[in-house]
């Protein structure tokens, strides 16, 4: 099962490694991962994405908690919480199929940010399903290039 | 007063405890060899830096401080290496203080430049490159916690040159607080209580007891646990020491080496008590096998090592001793309520009768010296009072099975990691921290050549350690393998062309002896013990002998090859 994890880490040259290389030494899978400064800039949030059965998420998050550098690890997976993935797609447009792309791009209410001749750049924003169903929807028209942001998450306020 | 970085760094380890390092120089770290004659420090000159490391390593484990080893970048901080992952294996700790290149030099591909802190981030238990000589002293406060709490391990300090030369204030950090390492080191009243209630209803207790007992000084709460409540003991290798041997509820150790009583009556007992141990594939064969019957507690201050092999019936994430401490006051009014001796008597007279079937035992011989009667010779020589050390290979399980230990802190070998060429450099740390006691490496003919150098180091500082050579003229753990599993194709296993090992002794300033002759054995090996200084005697011993009791990798406790 896919779990979130939400990860607070000292802000200090290495800590990604450190955690990169748990996940690889210890044959653990990264999905996606993210990283930012929070208002306290010794502070890092890393928001990762990652697979296993209950027993692996277990010692994913215990080996986690172990580094030195890591100040604390929430799983996501089982609270209440907003998720946001962005994704920027250049998707080939012609004078045919522009009308359908835009409709679509009006649908998942996403944004046209650059546009070209034979291109249009998509953003979209949504959690992983939403992202992964646009991706899918645009890619008839000849995706050219996608990046993807990885997960960003947060508790929500109410949890019941 | 403003001190240069060099001079703030041995005043850290002055004020960290540190008696001994373990060193040797190099570019990098010239500065800091440059005030070590104006400090109280010793400085051991070693021959090879893997030889450094191990003698802290050893000197951490016969003493129960932190050892601290000092060397230089590159290939000096690479040489570390394998040092640093038998101690991170092992949970020993350990300080490695290794140079670097100054600071503006650095991912420049610079002389002698390496990224020891990359390298090593695996295998430390956390590591630092100090970029700013107001950081130092704090740094080194920091690592010398973390070595030393919660589950120990090496932790490394990377020096660059400039920081070394640089010039501060000094300021000794009064107290290590860090918002993200604080070990949980308690047990949960709650899980002491369901413990206890486990152990008053088993029928079939058994203590299985790892390297966190004597790490954490939990020994004494163990042996008034087992003895008080009638529950017989086995060890893991790490764990040999933190029992009696000499007591009639001591099993032996469990696992692929493991005595036929310890290993049946973990998979007949009702209640296995894992404490300070982990789980390790070498212990357990075939996980889904191991200890069918039994609700398992496990003791472990490393949640990591909870449920991570087996899963655990009730997990106890604390400090060894203090959860058998709590064990021991929670079920001191039960002796009054409960007879554990006569509750206990037939599962204790079961496993004794296990222990009797099949004895740690060989086939003796008249013309050749059987290995283990080394060992047995050695420990009635030294009255079971020696530290022993080892290196890797039959010589090491024959020295774990046969030594019987009774204390803690006086078997020093690489359980985790299985280092050849530990044992010697271990030996010397070792001695430096027991100067009272005689320290001995049991080695093999192999693994002795892997750090043979540090012979220097030994005469040189008039050590008296001795070391036992069981010559088989073979790579023998490795062997036997071949000889059961590969069809005996003895591939590169054979070691002809051995140096003369008496010759070789005398060459570095030390004593030789060879033994060749069971009827000489005891006389020789007494009269080494009794020589002074650094001694090798090359005891050549029936080369095929096998180490039985043995389970093969991945089988069953219970499927064991015997004698
Ligand atoms: C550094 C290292 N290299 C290789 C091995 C694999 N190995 C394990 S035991 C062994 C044989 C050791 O031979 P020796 O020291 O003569 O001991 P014996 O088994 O003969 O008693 C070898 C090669 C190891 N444990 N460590
Ligand atoms: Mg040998």
């Amino acid at each position: 099962m896919r779990h979130i994890l939400s990860v607070t880490v000292e802000n200090e040259p290495g800590v990604l490694s450190r955690v990169a290389g748990l996940f690889s030494g210890r044959g653990f899978n990264i999905e996606s991962l993210n990283v930012g400064p929070t208002l306290d800039p010794g502070v890092s949030v890393m928001t990762i994405t990652t697979e296993g059965d209950e027993q692996i998420i277990e010692q994913i998050v215990k080996q986690l908690r172990k580094l030195i550098t890591v100040i604390k690890v929430v799983d996501l997976t089982d609270l209440k919480s907003v998720l946001r993935e962005m994704v920027l797609l250049k998707v080939n447009a012609n004078d045919a199929n522009r009308a359908e792309i835009l409709r679509t791009v009006d649908i998942f209410r996403c944004k046209v940010v650059d546009v070209s001749i034979d291109e249009l750049t998509i953003e979209a924003t949504g959690n992983y399903e939403k992202i992964s169903a646009i991706v899918g929807l645009l890619t008839r028209f000849g995706v050219k290039e996608v990046s993807r942001s990885g997960m960003v998450a947060m508790k929500r306020s109410i949890q019941n | 007063m403003e001190l240069s970085g060099a001079q703030i760094l041995l005043e850290c380890l002055k004020r960290e405890g540190v008696e001994v390092i373990f060193g040797f120089p190099g570019g990098a770290v010239i500065d800091i060899y440059n005030e070590l004659p104006n400090s109280s420090l010793k400085h051991v000159l070693v021959r090879h830096e893997q030889g450094a490391i191990h003698a802290a390593d050893g000197f951490a484990r016969a003493s129960g401080k932190v050892g601290c080893c000092l060397v230089t970048s590159g290939p000096g901080a690479t040489n570390t290496v394998t040092g640093i992952a038998t101690a991170y294996m092992d949970s020993i700790p350990v300080v490695i203080l290794t140079g670097q290149v100054p600071t503006p030099l650095i991912g420049n591909d610079a002389f002698q430049e390496v990224d020891i802190v990359g390298i090593t981030r695996p295998c430390t238990k956390h590591n630092y490159l100090v970029k700013d000589v107001s950081q130092l002293a704090h740094v080194i406060r920091q690592a010398f916690y973390l070595a030393r709490t919660g589950r120990p391990g090496p932790v490394l300090v990377d020096l660059p040159k400039d920081v070394m030369q640089k010039k501060t204030k000094f300021v000794w950090p009064d107290d290590v607080k860090m918002r993200s390492y604080n070990p949980n080191i308690k047990p949960h009243a709650g899980q002491i209580k369901k413990v206890a209630q486990l152990i008053r209803d088993a029928e079939r207790p058994i203590i299985y007891a790892g390297g966190g007992v004597i790490t954490s000084k939990g020994h004494e709460a163990l042996t008034w646990l087992a003895q008080n409540l009638h529950i017989p003991v086995t060890a893991t290798l790490m764990g040999l020491g933190c029992f009696p041997g000499k007591d009639k509820l001591w099993l032996g150790m469990l696992g692929m080496h493991g005595t036929y009583a310890a290993n049946m009556a973990i998979n007949n007992a009702d209640l296995v008590l894992a404490v300070g141990a982990r789980f390790d594939d070498r212990v357990t064969g075939k996980v889904s096998t191991f200890a069918p019957l039994a609700t398992l507690v496990h003791v472990d201050i490393d949640p990591t090592s909870i449920q991570k092999n087996v899963s655990v019936h009730v997990p106890l994430v604390a400090d060894c001793r203090l959860a058998l401490e709590a064990l021991k006051e929670e079920l001191t009014p039960s002796l009054a309520e409960y007879d554990f001796e006569t509750g206990h008597l037939p599962w204790v007279s079961k496993v004794r009768a296990w222990a009797k079937e099949h004895p740690l035992t060989y086939k003796p011989s008249e013309t050749t010296i059987k290995p283990q009667s080394v060992v047995e010779t050695l420990h009635e020589l030294t009255k079971g009072e020696a530290v022993i050390c080892t290196e890797v290979g039959q010589h090491q399980m024959w020295a774990a099975q046969f030594y019987t230990f009774n204390e803690p802190n006086c078997f020093l070998s690489s359980g985790g990691l299985g280092t050849m060429g530990y044992g010697f450099p271990a030996a010397i740390g070792a001695q430096f921290a027991r100067p009272d006691k005689l320290v001995i490496d049991i080695a093999g003919d192999g693994s002795i050549q892997m750090n043979i150098q540090e012979l220097a180091t030994s005469v040189c500082n008039n050590l008296g350690v001795k070391i036992v050579i069981l010559n088989n003229g073979y790579l023998g753990m490795v062997r036997q393998w071949q000889e059961l599993f590969y069809n005996k194709n003895y591939s590169s296993t054979c070691m002809d062309a051995q140096p003369d090992f008496v010759k070789l002794a005398e060459a570095y300033g030390a004593t030789g002896f060879r033994i060749t002759a069971p009827g000489d054995l005891t006389r020789v090996l007494k009269q080494a013990l009794e020589t002074p200084g650094t001694v090798i005697v090359d005891v050549r011993v029936e080369r095929e002998e096998n180490v039985y009791p043995m389970v093969p990798a991945g089988a069953s406790l219970t499927d064991m090859l015997l004698v």
